[in-house]
């Protein structure tokens, strides 16, 4: 799939969030899309998955615009794994994954066999059968978040949106969740989206980063692109000290200070504090 | 709950069918006047012999079958509005139904003094149809469409302005007592004429039943059912329709007993789990055969007295609601 989003609006009565907006997916990679929180990544993700309209420009998948393509043909194309998806629901792993199948389905029939084998291998392959006759709530975070990924490979599409995989799961399970998607990048060829709100591993693990600020994008490239200091400064407003790992050779963020005086969520700061003190050079 | 989830959905199914068709039994044999089989068999067949035809032809027979169906069609009802808002806790009455239907039933009543049966039938549909359309409204007036939150206050706003204008309508028209009569009355002098809804509820049912897949993935996540190809905002507006169609026509025919619509579903949950292909099959039976279990024990526990079947309703159900509060709303078993 090639998926180009050309000038796009989205907004609230009169708040914009994305401002004309444009950028490309490439396809067969892991595009990471970073900012700070109130940004518009969330939303971006959500329009270039019709779960909200843009009210102006196109959202171009494989030369169709999104808006002409049936809700359940889209299903097919593309599978998005919201921001926490749990509502009070007591569904067991085989069933919920089963679901992934809907857009396949027609009025009254069934699984097919080869709906079954693609269930078995979304199991399979995200480490979730041996809890496949287990309630979805009786599993822990990491595992739950597994299962949610299983539902979203047996809908069999191309690409895999994700927003924020990683919340609210301890270290060790956010690598387990991010290696998953690597794995299913480099030997199911799926095309990866998500929004990450860890810079070093949004820099560890994509092809592509989209740094993106008050609902315009700052700079989209390599890792080595966009995680720069100026970069950084303008979309987190943090004075930032970038090295590179050792083992992965990724740029990474080691340590940062907040820049002062012009953050928004304290008006209390003024403008007239020096922006000049040294922003460390990356390396 | 991990042994009662494993065993196949067929099996529970028979089982439960079974008990319904003891429950079922027993409704008919007992009453205020015991009958035997024969009689019922008899009667059944048309033949004039036993010598309770008429109370078993007239009488018992139209009421289980309404007990059965009343049953039936507000626990799947109550079952479409939980999966529909999210929301543990939903049932009929939250959408200004009962309501809705007490409002019409009281403005027909007063202002068609000779209306027929069928005309009040009518007015009851319209009313909770009124209902639910203003609920509905506002609880959809956000950017997000539906919020199971706004839905909650509106049903109850709109539900008290209801019902105090079927109280005002029914005190400046001196009908009080006849609205009450009519929407505390239980299933006391169902008959045969008052079992015209009885088809509407079974269409509401069957339809029902053709959306529980939409209904499970709807249940889950906005965001993952739109993921999955679903136009969930269609689909919204066809179930709460259903859910007008059925409770309404309940309603029309028993009056206010939506808390069945909240209680049967959550005891089908913990039998079948929270796949709604389940539920809804099993909420049918389950719903019918608590509705003629609890007419059975209204007629029978003083009789020949009628205890009001909202009265033997309210006695197992509320001690049943106060424990699922203590659950935290959670679905039993889980």
């Amino acid at each position: 799939m090639s998926m180009q989003v050309k000038d796009i609006r989205v907004g609230y009565e009169e708040k914009t969030i994305l401002h004309d907006l444009s950028l490309e997916i490439p396809e067969g990679k892991v595009t990471t899309i970073i900012g700070s929180n109130g940004c518009g990544k969330s939303t971006l993700l959500k329009a270039m998955t019709r779960i909200i309209a843009h009210q102006h420009g196109q959202i171009i998948l494989d030369g169709k615009d999104i808006r002409n393509i049936h809700t359940k043909d889209l299903a097919k194309q593309l599978a998005i794994l919201p921001q926490n998806p749990e509502s009070a629901n007591g569904l067991l792993v085989r069933e919920l994954v089963s679901y992934g199948r809907y857009p396949y389905q027609k009025g009254f029939g069934g699984l097919t066999k080869q709906d079954h084998e693609i269930i078995d291998w979304a199991l399979e392959v995200t480490r979730t059968n041996e809890m496949r006759d287990q309630p979805v709530d009786a599993l822990s975070g990491g595992q739950r978040q597994r299962v949610w990924i299983a539902l979203a490979l047996a809908q069999d599409t191309d690409t895999i949106f994700l927003d924020e995989p990683t919340t609210y799961l301890d270290m060790a399970h956010q690598l387990e969740v991010l290696e998953l998607l690597t794995r299913l990048n480099k030997e199911e060829n799926k095309t990866i989206v998500m929004v990450l709100h860890d810079l070093n591993q949004a820099a560890r693990f994509s092809d592509h980063i989209i740094a993106l600020s008050e609902g315009k994008i700052v700079r989209a490239g390599d890792a080595e692109a966009v995680m720069t200091c100026d970069v950084l400064r303008s979309v987190f407003n943090i004075d930032a000290v970038i090295s590179t790992d050792p083992r992965t050779n990724k740029p990474i963020c080691i340590t940062y200070d907040l820049i002062k005086g012009d953050y928004d969520d304290e008006k209390t700061y003024h403008a007239n504090v020096d922006f000049t003190h040294s922003s460390a050079s990356s390396m | 709950m991990n042994k009662i989830r494993s065993i196949a959905f067929s099996i529970k199914m028979i089982l439960a069918i079974f008990t319904l068709f003891l429950i079922l039994c027993f409704s008919i044999i007992y009453g205020a006047a015991n009958t035997s089989f024969q009689d019922i068999w008899q009667a059944a067949l048309g033949q004039h012999g036993g010598e309770y035809y008429a109370v078993l032809r007239e009488i018992r027979f139209p009421r289980v079958i309404a007990a059965f169906f009343v049953g039936s069609a507000l626990a799947v009802a109550g079952a479409i509005m939980q999966g529909v808002t999210r929301n543990p806790l939903a049932d009929p009455g939250l959408l200004g139904i009962t309501a809705g239907a007490n409002a019409g039933l009281a403005l027909t009543m007063a202002f068609l003094p000779s209306a027929s049966y069928y005309l009040i039938i009518i007015g009851c549909f319209t009313g909770a149809a009124v209902g639910m359309a203003i609920v509905y409204r506002i609880g959809t007036s956000t950017r997000d469409g539906l919020s199971p939150l706004k839905l909650v206050l509106a049903g109850a706003a709109v539900s008290a302005f209801l019902q105090a204008l079927a109280d005002g309508v029914g005190i400046v028209f001196h009908i009080s007592k006849d609205v009450s009569m009519w929407t505390a009355g239980g299933l006391i002098g169902t008959t045969w004429q008052a079992l015209l809804v009885v088809p509407i509820i079974a269409i509401g049912i069957v339809a029902s039943l053709c959306f529980s897949r939409q209904l499970t993935v709807l249940s889950l996540n906005e965001e993952v059912a739109v993921g999955l190809g679903q136009k969930t905002a269609t689909l919204k507006v066809i179930l709460m329709v259903l859910v007008v169609i059925l409770a309404g026509a309940a309603v029309a025919l028993v009056g206010n007993l939506a808390f069945v619509g909240l209680m049967i579903p959550h005891i089908v949950r913990g039998l079948v789990g929270t796949d709604y292909r389940y539920i809804l099959p099993m909420s049918i039976i389950v719903g019918g055969g608590f509705m003629m279990l609890a007419d059975l024990v209204g007629r029978t526990i003083n009789a020949p007295f009628e205890t009001p079947v909202i009265a033997v309703v309210s006695i197992i159900g509320l001690p049943f609601l106060l424990f699922l509060v203590r659950k935290g709303g959670r679905p039993l078993g889980s």
